[in-house]
């Protein structure tokens, strides 16, 4: 892997309630290489937004980072400032957000929101403003008479376009998107999928994607990390994991989602729901909707554990690599 | 297969703009379908093609502009009364989409099921309606004792549930599912569409499952409707639909769907929105589409027959072309 451009370390994110905190990330720890494409899947409320907005350093009251550190290009971006982070972010971290008709403003042009930003993170004329701004446009595939035009007047795949060109105003190196792809039907979704990876290869930034949709990052993404109530379930190569799972919450995901080709199998699903991050239950978090929970995983909290090239958060994964002929056996 | 909704030719367009620029949307334009008994048929679009205007119209929520639709041979314009209203939409009830909004927030849930009893089923006494509430529940994979829980207690796959449960108990005969899972989490819809499959099995219910969402009506669905700006573009038996496309737009629709298993396939689309605002005549997925011929900026096609029970509205499938417009497999 090329020089981490980011490194995640034992990261936790509490949101203070009333009733007391509650850990939403919990001790997340990862890197990320430059030019890294790594999608972050999971369900609502596994943390994967609030894992993205601590690294942005987004994140509101009541939520705050109760431990570790986000360190880009050698910085621990939890100490910063306010000031100090107004110089990395949009010129080195921008962020892409799930939903452009909210996080476009309905009232300005395109153009006009440019140059805000612009104006925001630098000193530049008018006329050099419009010229980054057409060219932008232009690497997204939007014609840039469209820098007079008003949100409502494009299309979604063409709004979510301009948010993606208004995240690579600075050329960052690195884009985090929060879900960018949810509001667009599977056409749109697949155009941008594709543009997205044209603009890394060309411009080399480094991506954290935040999906709930595991196969739309299948043949995107270099790293898949899959997350469950709060912690990393499991980490590793996107084609490993979709080849290989480890984790039962992974195939699980897996073995959810029904097929458009070749034969119709009846599928379960995972049964239950997603804990309550207020009540976690013993041991495992994923224990309660595990089909493969034994004696142990009530009581004991499993670790992350090395297989293959992945890492899981399964006790079986632990015996088998401890002790791999238990399983041939079928002991286990 | 006998029938038990029909729409011939079902139009429904809405004025736009003011005084100075009156402008026609074609949100639905000549549909004509059937729904059989025991039968889930999928109507599949994108987001504006007019499939959640069709399940309005079908719910009598939207007047048609023009077209009829009927239910167990009888038009729906010839039922006036409130008695007769009442009795269609116990038959035809709906399931929303989003399971927050859709349950009052202040009362038990039982409140809306009970009310919906006392509504429809006047004949029953309180104790039977109970009883019948948790008859629904264990039918819908609710735990009965769940009837007296808030809504806020409940997960959002429980509340859709709670969804079902409301529309069952009115002894329906055809639920109108508008994205019944696309808010929920992914380990928790394929439970959802089992449940419907599993109404269709064991209740004899029909669904008209709305969904953007190819795979899932794959899995449940034993007819599909593609649409496309308004009208529709390819129907038939969903396996014979999705193995041989023959429509252009649904060829690119299979095409972009991702799909872990199989290699990406190229899509160079870029999925812009067609115009459904005064469309001038023409097939509305001309200006997408690489095979697209003169008559299709002239004519707009009609759905016809190419194989049994498998309806295209393409000119150049219809000439007997072999379509190949987008590689979808």
């Amino acid at each position: 892997m090329p020089d981490p451009i980011l490194e995640v370390e034992n990261l936790s994110v509490d949101y203070l309630m009333d009733s007391g905190p509650v850990r939403a990330v919990d001790d997340v720890s990862f890197t990320l290489g430059g030019r890294e494409f790594l999608a972050i899947v999971g369900e609502s409320g596994c943390g994967k937004s609030t894992l993205l907005f601590a690294i942005a350093q987004l994140l509101a009251p009541p939520a705050e980072v109760a431990a570790g550190s986000v360190k880009f290009q050698g910085t621990n971006l939890v100490r910063l400032s306010d000031k100090d982070l107004s110089a990395v972010r949009w010129r080195d971290i921008s962020v892409v957000m799930q939903s452009a008709m909210n996080a476009l403003n309905p009232v300005k042009s395109i153009g006009a929101q440019f140059k805000d930003a612009m104006r925001a993170h630098g000193k530049y004329s008018g006329q050099e403003i419009t010229d980054r701004s057409a060219e932008v446009l232009k690497m997204v595939g939007i014609d840039p008479v469209h820098l007079r035009s008003y949100p409502h007047q494009l299309s979604g795949g063409m709004r979510q376009r301009s948010m993606i060109a208004m995240a690579m105003l600075f050329t960052p190196d690195l884009i985090i998107m929060d879900e960018p792809t949810s509001a667009l039907d599977v056409v749109a979704q697949r155009a941008l999928m594709v543009q997205i990876k044209e603009l890394q290869e060309q411009f080399g930034f480094a991506i954290i994607f935040v999906t709930h949709d595991m196969s739309l990052v299948s043949h995107f993404s270099d790293r898949l990390m899959v997350m469950y109530a709060g912690q990393t379930a499991e980490v590793g190569a996107t084609r490993d994991i979709f080849d290989r799972p480890q984790h039962p919450y992974t195939k699980g995901l897996l073995e959810a989602f029904p097929s458009v080709r070749g034969p119709k199998t009846p599928l379960k699903g995972i049964t239950g729901s997603p804990p309550d991050l207020a009540q976690l239950p013993p041991g495992c978090r994923f224990q309660p909707r595990c089909p493969v929970a034994f004696d142990e995983c009530l009581t004991h909290q499993p670790e992350l554990y090395p297989v293959n090239a992945s890492l899981a958060r399964c006790l079986r994964v632990r015996d088998r690599q401890a002790d791999p002929d238990r399983m041939k056996d079928g002991v286990r | 297969m006998s029938e038990l909704l029909k729409t011939d030719r079902l139009t429904r367009h809405f004025k736009i703009g003011n005084a100075l620029s009156r402008r026609t949307l074609h949100a639905v334009d000549d549909v004509s379908f059937a729904v059989g008994e025991r039968e889930i048929i999928a109507l599949a679009g994108e987001s504006g093609s007019g499939k959640s205007t069709i399940a309005r119209l079908l719910a009598r929520i939207y007047e048609p502009t023009a077209g009829t639709i009927t239910f167990e041979g009888r038009d729906l314009r010839t039922m006036r009364g409130r008695k007769d209203k009442l009795k269609y939409s116990g038959q035809v009830p709906m399931v929303f989409q989003d399971p927050f909004a859709s349950i009052n927030p202040v009362f038990r849930v039982s409140h809306g099921i009970l009310r919906g009893l006392k509504l429809h089923r006047p004949e029953l006494t309180a104790k039977q309606r109970q009883e019948e509430a948790e008859r629904t529940f264990e039918v819908v994979g609710l735990n009965p004792k769940m009837l007296e829980r808030f809504p806020y207690e409940l997960s959002g796959g429980q509340r859709q549930r709670v969804g079902f449960a409301q529309a069952l108990a009115m002894r329906p005969k055809l639920i109108l599912a508008d994205e019944p899972v696309s808010m929920l989490d992914v380990s928790i819809r394929i439970g959802l569409l089992n449940l419907m499959a599993k109404l269709r099995d064991e209740q004899g219910v029909s669904i008209l499952y709305i969904t953007h969402d190819i795979a899932s009506a794959r899995y449940v669905a034993d007819r599909l409707i593609v649409m496309y700006a308004g009208r529709i573009a390819e129907t038939g038996p969903i396996e014979d639909v999705l193995t041989t496309p023959r429509h252009p737009y649904t060829q690119l629709l299979l095409s972009a769907v991702p799909d872990p298993r199989a290699p990406l396939t190229e899509v160079t689309d870029r999925g812009e929105p067609p115009r459904v605002v005064d469309p001038t005549p023409g097939c509305r997925f001309r200006w997408r589409c690489p095979l697209a011929i003169d008559r299709c900026h002239q004519v707009t096609p009609d759905p016809a027959e190419l194989l049994p029970g498998h309806e295209v509205a393409c000119h150049v499938a219809a000439a007997g072309a072999d379509v190949k417009a987008f590689t979808f497999s």
